[in-house]
């Protein structure tokens, strides 16, 4: 391959030089150009203004928690003097955004691994197994995806009191599987369907069960495919604001991180103390953004599979 | 079925049905066999499989969905468990509530205007970065340079919570520490912020929410455009196509399925979760002055936790959810086409 470059490269360019030299008539040519340098200069500098105003805000959020409030008070633009860490260990405690954390994450650890385990169980079904009511079933699933949440939180919370599960960590894990089903399952059918079928079959004939199949065999043949939705059901469960709010209201000591930063907003006005409010945002943001970036490709892919064919 | 099956299940089942005590070994290998026990072993194992997940789903999304068509003909406070069927009242009551049609308003603004600007600068920036630049590296078709920053950046907004957005950007709208108030002229920048005044903070909401969305719709259309054929850019390219040609007779027809999906995507959003979400956050009330942020996830809510009235607000949820399929509906029949282009 790499001895083969040099030689083909310039003749892949000729031939596209070549090609383009004929296509264009000399007359048009300098009105082209022109039209064509306005777009270009048009064209990229709404790129960079896109990109200024979407890392912009996070980078301002970065500046004012490294100053003290009053400095942010006089003048919110300005660049910060001398570094204050102070706002950070003021978050982590006070405004406890450490604890907040440590909740999300203990619930998250649980309700992801157990959503791709359910999900992935229902999808394998669905998508290898011919039986009565299956598509009935299949969409039954899949129509949740246009389902609105929020119109049916009051009854949700409803059935959460009747069951004891109003404030508990288990309750809001089973409430995040259940909602997390419809895409889970969607992506997991489509990619247990692509999967080959000899290996199954060999291990069938192999005397192996259907569980055992599915553990032994499906499961780790589907590991892309729950790397991926893994990651999206991650962001999802961490990012969750609508169920924490409506189903875990009761200690403020249990609340997730994203009801943590919303009463961290709240205190905004109340208190003036903004360095602490920021570096609470920013240590909110940071990890996310940091695994984000890590895992960026499999994030893409988990976001777009299904909606592009 | 081979003959060796059907053998197997006769000399199987009788013995079984009797229950009489046969010779083990052999029954035990001849039943394991028939394809009756492998029947029964295949529905076993998909109950088994299915029951979890099944019912997690009826109990926490099923049933409440249902609930909510039910209540919403009752005159349930939430809290008392007695109550009676009243029939469409629920629903002639919302007929006169200004801050129910306040919340149908502004929904429908988020749900037209919000998708229309993410979704222009979606296809615009996703556009640039996977067919926008030319003849680099001897290929045909490119992105601009940077792409691969750009996409990554654009994404960042995405990957926040979106209550850490709506703080974040709850504090760029305030007064006292935010950034835009020293540098808007005093027309545009009311006493304590747009978020106070009624007739900025609708806008305040939208921006806040194109903002979260734009990331998500460049890498997703950026992932249709990549599954078009190259060979069609390079014959556009070979007869002298503009680049707005290029995109207005090649890529928007040819994913114009992702965007119909994107549109309903965003719609949903913006009717539900995301509005509620920054509404809730940022407006104070939270509905803003004057109702001029409310939105049905947020009144419904008010109703029927904060005031007691949870048949009223499920009144409103059943509203919420007419909307959402209307709206879905419209969004996919819009243009829809008989001639596909297959690829």
């Amino acid at each position: 391959m790499t001895t083969a470059e040099p030689t083909d490269r310039p003749a892949a360019l000729d031939k596209a030089d070549a090609a383009d030299d004929a296509s264009r008539s000399p007359l048009l040519e300098p009105r082209k150009k022109i039209e064509g340098a306005v777009l270009n200069v048009f064209s990229h500098g709404f790129l960079v203004l896109w990109t200024v105003l979407a890392a912009g805000p996070l980078v301002w959020a970065l500046m004012n928690a490294l100053k003290d409030s009053g400095d942010i008070l006089s003048n919110p633009w300005a660049l910060p003097g001398s570094i204050d860490w102070a706002n950070w260990s003021n978050a982590w405690t006070r405004a406890r955004i450490g604890r907040y954390a440590a909740n999300s994450l203990l619930i998250v650890s649980i309700s992801v691994p157990l959503t791709m385990l359910f999900g992935s169980m229902a999808a394998y079904v669905l998508a290898r197994f011919d039986f009565k009511g299956a598509r009935v079933v299949y969409f039954t699933f899949v129509g949740g995806m246009a389902f609105p949440v929020v119109m049916a939180l009051v009854p949700l919370f409803f059935v959460m009191k009747n069951l004891s599960l109003l404030d508990t960590r288990h309750g809001l894990i089973m409430v995040y599987i259940a909602y997390s089903m419809p895409f889970t399952i969607f992506f997991m059918t489509t990619f247990f369907r692509t999967l080959p079928s000899s290996v199954s079959e060999a291990a069938e004939i192999d005397g192996a069960s259907h569980t055992r199949i599915f553990f032994q065999v499906m499961l780790p043949m589907a590991k892309p495919g729950l790397i991926s939705v893994g990651i999206f059901n991650f962001l999802g469960h961490w990012n969750q604001y609508v169920l924490p709010f409506a189903l875990n209201q009761g200690d403020e000591d249990d609340y997730v991180l994203t009801q943590g930063i919303g009463l961290l907003f709240a205190q905004a006005g109340y208190r003036s103390d903004y360095g602490r409010l920021f570096a609470g945002l920013v240590m909110a943001a940071l990890p996310i953004l940091i695994v984000y970036i890590i895992f960026q490709r499999q994030v893409q892919s988990g976001l777009t599979a299904g909606a592009v064919k | 079925m081979t003959d060796e099956g059907r053998a197997a299940t006769k000399v199987a089942v009788p013995g079984e049905a009797a229950g009489k005590p046969v010779p083990e070994k052999p029954r035990k290998a001849g039943f394991r066999n028939s394809p009756r026990y492998r029947t029964y072993l295949k529905y076993r194992f998909i109950t088994g499989f299915l029951i979890v997940p099944l019912g997690l789903y009826a109990v926490f999304v099923i049933s409440p969905f249902v609930q909510t068509f039910y209540y919403s003909l009752t005159d349930w406070t939430g809290v008392s468990s007695d109550f009676n069927m009243v029939g469409f009242e629920n629903y002639s009551r919302l007929l006169d509530d200004s801050t129910f049609w306040a919340a149908v308003r502004n929904n429908l603004i988020l749900a037209l205007a919000v998708p229309f600007v993410t979704l222009t600068l979606g296809l615009f920036f996703a556009f640039m970065v996977t067919v926008g630049g030319r003849h680099r590296k001897g290929e045909a078709i490119s992105g601009v340079r940077g792409a691969k920053l750009y996409k990554i950046v654009y994404f960042f907004p995405q990957a926040l919570s979106i209550a850490v957005i709506a703080a974040l950007w709850g504090y760029i709208f305030k007064p006292d520490v935010g950034l835009l108030d020293p540098v808007l002229p005093a027309s545009l920048s009311p006493n304590g912020g747009w978020l106070a005044d009624s007739k900025f903070a609708l806008w305040a909401v939208m921006i806040v929410m194109c903002w979260a969305m734009v990331g998500f719709f460049v890498v997703l259309f950026s992932a249709a455009i990549g599954q078009i054929p190259k060979e069609i850019y390079e014959s556009a390219l070979l007869d002298g196509a503009s680049r707005a040609a290029t995109f207005f007779r090649i890529t928007l027809p040819l994913i114009r399925d992702t965007v119909q999906t994107g549109w309903v995507y965003m719609g949903i959003m913006a009717l539900g979760a995301e509005s509620f979400a920054v509404v809730n956050i940022i407006t104070q009330g939270p509905g803003g002055p004057d109702d001029s942020t409310m939105v049905l996830g947020v009144y419904l809510w008010n109703t029927g936790f904060g005031q007691l009235q949870a048949g009223r607000g499920a009144a409103m949820g059943v509203a919420l959810f007419i909307l959402t399929m209307i709206l879905a509906v419209a969004a996919l029949s819009v243009g829809r086409r008989r001639d596909r282009v297959e690829y």
